[in-house]
């Protein structure tokens, strides 16, 4: 089967300090991939140049086949590759509802007319806004969408997060620590939107917490000092005893 | 309730997005109020026309500044540009003055669409230095160019025509009214529609956050660079629009204080309100023609505090202050219930 998304020897350095050392990733249509490793390893560097926020050195960057490698992040999201980010960015004074319809117009612009574009407004698209409301509903969003985002709970903020990428449509999706600051008692929901994501979805999982990593993860890389220690199922990961040295052991949080 | 709400061609989620696009009466007040202007101060046309040219102005600063967040102290360049063209065109022939705008915008968003690349590059900082540098600029090339501009004892040899070759302008500003007061509704018509399409949505999330505007998918640079554009068209049009009505064009138009005034204005009126502009044109105006024939010093000392005042304490401008007290008004009564 031919990869989703694919990283070919990439490589990227700021001066003499290597932070993305030959990483080669994989995932297939539908995988559930953790990116795991301490902090410093080189996580948030690594998911800057998929989504094309920084250029890497070196290497390529593939999705469904193609070579992204050069394209600017907006085009990397248009092609179907979203993500998260760790700490909530989210458009404080848009409602949810218009922020989940901003990324579906966004998404189907190629299929309006520069006047459904620019000069009809905005509930003329209704199908768009029917389908962000059907995309809050599957997250429990829907009581909240008319309010402005400033104002929703922290974890409800959380799932927002989520809905914004999904709204994308992607092919692949990079989930950066989505549990981020949820506290324990609001983490269930987050779970249950996380198994409930569309099967035929690539994900990337970046997550600290590591019950949330084995339980969510059918592969999971464990990175080091920029460059893959160890790449294998959960089990194999579990039972690694260099993976317990560099992180299981020393960081139990 | 529910088997109701799938019937409903218009679902409640649809209904409030629909009330927020629909012309609220204010809105429909608002401009019959100054059809009414022209009957009920039939000797203050003039003033009343320079006020909307300047809304109109303060419309266009409010496009990139309250909707797209890009901060400028240059906007006069265009109103220059937009300025001189059309007292220009009038030298060579072309006397209509609807082409004279057609013909200033086409300029001024010339302009605007070239200089772009360079403001919106840089940051905040940088984006100020660099409208202020090119404001100065244009002020200078104009001021050497005198024989094309006529520096600042104003152009020469401009020719009034009919506006499309019928409507006079006359002494008592009574067409002129009527024109600014035409082209002000039309280019606001587009405006409130661009801001209300799918358009104006990316454009507010752009302002709210460019890093998610960006992983959602939107070109930012594009769309930025296309609403300057816009802005700058606008900007023209506005200038050319007072060259038109007052016969005069000098130097001024170009003039740093043009840009600073405006950004007060914008501010004073409520950004990214679409009618911010249009506010704060008549309280600056108006406080400025009132408080100057009392004495000079007081209009800017009236000025410093306005401005504390409403940055302080209205910190979205009177419209958004307006706001505030009718919201506290509904909160009261809600309050007495709950």
């Amino acid at each position: 089967m031919k990869p989703m998304l694919q990283t070919t020897d990439l490589c990227k350095s700021f001066g003499g300090l290597k932070v993305t050392q030959s990483v080669n990733l994989s995932l297939e249509a539908g995988a559930r991939h953790a990116l795991i490793g301490p902090n410093g390893a080189g996580k948030t560097t690594l998911i800057n140049q998929l989504t094309g926020v920084l250029r890497p050195s070196s290497g390529a960057i593939w999705l469904d086949g193609e070579d992204i490698t050069a394209l600017p992040p907006y085009k990397r999201a248009r092609r179907g590759l979203a993500r998260t980010f760790q700490i909530n960015s989210l458009f404080p004074h848009l409602t949810p509802l218009e922020a989940v319809t901003a990324v579906i117009c966004e998404r189907e612009q190629g299929n309006l007319s520069l006047l459904d574009r620019r000069f009809f407004k905005l509930t003329r698209r209704r199908k768009e806004i029917d389908e962000a409301h059907a995309l809050l509903e599957r997250l429990n969003l829907a009581d909240d969408c008319q309010r402005q985002t400033r104002e929703l709970a922290y974890g409800k903020q959380r799932l927002l997060e989520m809905a914004l990428a999904l709204a994308l449509r992607p092919k692949v999706l990079l989930l950066d620590e989505p549990a981020a600051g949820v506290p324990e008692g609001e983490s269930d929901e987050l779970l249950a939107v996380l198994a409930e994501l569309p099967q035929e979805i690539s994900i990337l999982l970046i997550e600290h917490d590591m019950s949330l990593v084995f339980r969510f993860a059918q592969r999971i890389t464990v990175l080091v000092s920029g460059a893959e220690l160890v790449s294998g199922t959960p089990a194999e990961i579990a039972g690694d005893p260099r993976v317990q040295e560099v992180y299981l052991g020393k960081h139990h949080d | 309730m529910n088997a109701r709400g799938r019937t409903d061609p218009k679902p409640h989620y649809l209904l409030a997005l629909a009330a927020q696009e629909r012309w609220s009466r204010y809105e429909i007040a608002f401009w019959l109020a100054l059809i009414a202007v022209y009957f009920l101060f039939p000797d203050n046309l003039m003033l009343a026309a320079q006020i909307l040219i300047t809304g109109l102005f303060a419309v266009s600063l409010d496009l990139i500044l309250g909707y797209a967040g890009i901060v400028t102290l240059g906007h006069a360049a265009f109103f220059g540009l937009g300025a001189y063209t059309a007292g220009l065109l009038t030298t060579v022939g072309y006397t209509e003055p609807v082409l004279g705008l057609l013909a200033a915008g086409a300029v001024a968003g010339a302009f605007g669409y070239l200089t772009s690349f360079l403001v919106l590059r840089g940051r905040d900082m940088s984006r100020l230095m660099i409208t202020l540098g090119l404001g100065l600029l244009l002020h200078e090339l104009a001021n050497e160019a005198t024989n094309l501009t006529g520096g600042v004892d104003g152009l020469q040899g401009m020719v009034a025509g009919r506006v499309l070759g019928l409507f006079d302008f006359d002494l008592y500003g009574k067409t002129a009214y009527f024109y600014v007061l035409t082209v002000c509704f039309l280019i606001f018509a587009v405006v409130r529609a661009l801001m209300t399409a799918p358009y104006g949505l990316s454009l507010r999330s752009i302002r709210e956050n460019p890093q998610r505007a960006v992983a959602i998918g939107i070109p930012i640079r594009a769309r930025l660079t296309n609403i300057y554009t816009f802005a700058a068209v606008i900007a023209g049009i506005s200038g050319a629009l007072l060259t038109q009505t007052t016969q005069f064009v000098a130097l001024d138009v170009f003039s740093f204080e043009r840009s600073a005034d405006l950004l007060i204005i914008l501010l004073v009126g409520g950004t990214a309100t679409l009618y911010g502009g249009f506010i704060g044109a008549a309280v600056f105006l108006l406080a400025q023609n009132w408080l100057s024939t009392l004495n000079a010093q007081y209009w800017l000392f009236w000025l410093g505090i306005l401005l504390i005042v409403t940055t302080r304490y209205m910190r979205s401008g009177v419209l958004g202050g307006l706001k505030n007290l009718s919201h506290l008004a509904t909160r009261r009564r809600h309050g007495s219930r709950a």
